[in-house]
């Protein structure tokens, strides 16, 4: 699973930090960039990359929730179901897309196109309700927009995060990028969307 | 003239205000050259002198904590910057990375300068990789200028999914690569940060605030804001309201002024309550509608100005449905540490729903109160504290609609009434 190159990327991952643990957690987005999800081969080659126990990294890969033990969707989707979201259609959205794709939280669809999860707040209340995929943003979504989202995944051309890259990266290449390696996709996208500049521009409006 | 004092966001309208062409065009990296040929303890003082307080919800004095770094101890010292934006409501860091990631740069280069550090750490939580992306460009361009890399050195960690790492000292264990829980203080990161060295944490918008004050000098900075809360921030107003944004505006601006700026609450309807600083601040009404948002004014009146994430709620929300997902929220984020919170999030989970759904009873609101009482300043750290916050204060405000729900056996609203898309068609 792990080639040279891919130790040799490790090896670069721990370099940045002055103590050798601190890169358990770039460590694990990057094996999840390769199997999709942490396997019990990418915790022992973590271990012995660090030279700490087995137990103690499945101890930090379980901790947190953005690690799967488990494969996911080629594209994850996280339906932000925390109070603001929720009360202005994050539950409706949410509801909607359990019954559309027939999965419930966590579930996969059979083709392994599309997960679903629902998330807590993801900092972006000023477009609520928000929608992730891949950690993307999908921002003041409907019931609708969020399924003809999920139909696009499905039929392998989705639609384009508002707030982000021309096109939606796929799971592993997102999980490399979390994991600190540039896909040299930064200058995709827009600076901000309107809500971000709502402020400023009312400021130039003399208001 | 305008109410609202764009500093942070005045470039943002740049399509390529990210890049380190727009920053350098715009005046950026002159701020960190001119604090580089300063003495250290100058920069600090210029900080304290500026009245620059904490933005990521305590409202600490950001000169004032450098200044606990012990100089001449031959240790090494860190800087961390805390950018794991997770608190429910707040969204302020995260338009500000992806709109301009190198002013926080600048701002580290600084503050190293100031406490001597060779070392900073940005920690960002793990859910927004297009700013993960933009950041990490943006190091390497500033390496690639020579910001960074002679003497000073900044790394980008990338979280994984936990509230609780914007605990501070969280954080600190989870940057080490632990789990995610915090430690009991004193000793204080000044003293025993990360690795156990004098390390100094502090909020996204803290260090981003440090480039325009050196540039500007502290009694600029001081002709901003209130007595003791000085300068401009960034509010965030979100929720049912017609134009949600981010408003830069100095401290003490009152939530009836940004309303006005936003075109009001949603049409046609009424402001029912709102969080002053994200969900671990006590609930306000529309009687604090006047009440001045600095770190003073939103106390005396019985909250915390916090990270300043302005949730407004209509009458169609059901205050004890908002309530009960905050719990869940704290409940599903608590790290198991401290018994109060662990054991306490979860019973306070069990009987919210049960009030939710009408199987509840009077009884259970002095219940509720009663275990917040044991949470509440007996938790290992502020996530318990902060989950105590929705329950106490809405029953104080909404005690009758509490009740509505035990007498009529049920949620009285309709959940479809308080969404954004009721007249859409959208079911």
């Amino acid at each position: 699973m792990f080639s040279d190159q891919d130790l040799a990327v490790m090896d670069s991952i721990i370099k940045r930090y002055p103590r050798s643990r601190s890169a358990i957690m770039p460590l694990l987005h990057y094996a999840q960039s390769k199997a999709g999800y942490v396997t019990n081969e990418g915790i022992e080659l973590i271990a012995k990359l660090l030279t700490i126990e087995t137990a103690e990294v499945s101890a930090v890969a379980t901790f947190y929730t953005q690690y799967k033990r488990k494969p996911v969707g080629e594209y994850h989707v996280g339906v932000c179901t925390n109070t603001l979201c929720a009360v202005m259609g994050g539950d409706a959205i949410f509801a909607g897309l359990k019954e559309h794709l027939g999965i419930e939280n966590d579930g996969v669809t059979a083709d392994g196109k599309v997960s679903l999860e629902h998330i807590e707040c993801n900092a972006a209340c000023d477009y609520a309700p928000v929608v992730m995929a891949n950690w993307e943003f999908y921002d003041n979504q409907t019931v609708q927009s969020s399924k003809d989202l999920v139909d696009s995944m499905r039929q392998g051309n989705p639609t384009p995060p508002t707030r982000g890259p021309k096109s939606l990266p796929t799971w592993k290449e997102n999980s490399a990028v979390l994991a600190g390696i540039n896909d040299g996709r930064a200058n995709e996208g827009v600076q901000a969307g309107e809500p971000t500049l709502l402020g400023l521009k009312l400021a130039k409006e003399g208001k | 003239m305008s109410k609202l004092t764009p500093v942070l966001s005045a470039h943002w309208d740049e399509k390529d205000s990210f890049t380190i062409d727009a920053y350098t065009r715009n005046g950026g990296y002159k701020a960190s050259a001119k604090a580089l040929a300063m003495d250290p303890d100058a920069v600090i003082q210029l900080v304290k002198d500026s009245g620059l307080r904490g933005r990521g919800g305590a409202g600490f004095p950001t000169g004032m904590k450098w200044g606990f770094i012990p100089q001449g101890d031959n240790k090494e010292h860190y800087l961390v910057v805390n950018a794991d934006e997770s608190e429910p409501g707040t969204c302020k860091d995260t338009p500000l990375l992806m709109a301009n990631p190198h002013v926080l740069i600048e701002g580290c280069i600084i503050a190293c300068h100031a406490i001597r550090a060779k070392h900073a750490f940005i920690y960002i939580r793990g859910e927004v990789t297009h700013v993960v992306r933009r950041l990490n460009q943006a190091i390497e361009d500033a390496y690639k200028a020579g910001h960074l890399g002679k003497g000073i050195d900044l790394v980008l960690h990338v979280g994984a999914g936990a509230y609780i790492c914007g605990e501070e000292t969280a954080l600190l264990d989870s940057l080490e690569g632990f789990r995610g829980q915090p430690r009991l203080r004193p000793p204080f990161p000044a003293i025993a940060g990360l690795y156990a060295r004098p390390t100094v944490v502090n909020n996204v918008e803290s260090i981003a605030s440090v480039p325009a004050i050196i540039a500007n000098g502290a009694d600029w900075y001081q002709k901003y804001g209130t007595e003791k809360s000085k300068g401009m921030t960034l509010y965030s107003l979100s929720g049912h309201v017609n134009n949600p944004g981010q408003f830069e505006a100095p401290l003490g601006i009152t939530l009836r002024e940004i309303l006005d700026l936003a075109g009001g609450v949603r049409t046609g309807h009424k402001l029912k309550f709102w969080t002053p600083g994200g969900s671990s601040t006590p609930l306000f009404t529309d009687e604090h509608l006047d009440t001045p948002l600095d770190y003073e004014g939103v106390a005396a009146a019985g909250s915390m100005l916090g990270t300043k994430a302005l949730q407004i709620f209509d009458e169609t929300t059901c205050v004890v449905r908002a309530v009960l997902r905050w719990t869940e929220f704290y409940k599903h984020e608590s790290c198991g540490k401290c018994t109060p919170c662990r054991e306490g999030t979860w019973w306070l989970v069990q009987i919210l729903r049960d009030l939710e759904n009408g199987s509840g009873s009077e009884e259970d609101l002095a219940k509720l109160l009663d275990l917040c009482d044991n949470i509440m300043g007996r938790s290992f750290c502020a996530l318990g504290d902060g989950a105590t916050s929705p329950i106490t204060s809405s029953i104080k405000y909404f005690r009758d609609e509490y009740i509505a729900h035990v007498t009529g056996k049920g949620c009285p609203f309709d959940p479809v009434a308080s969404t954004l898309f009721t007249s859409a068609g959208a079911k």
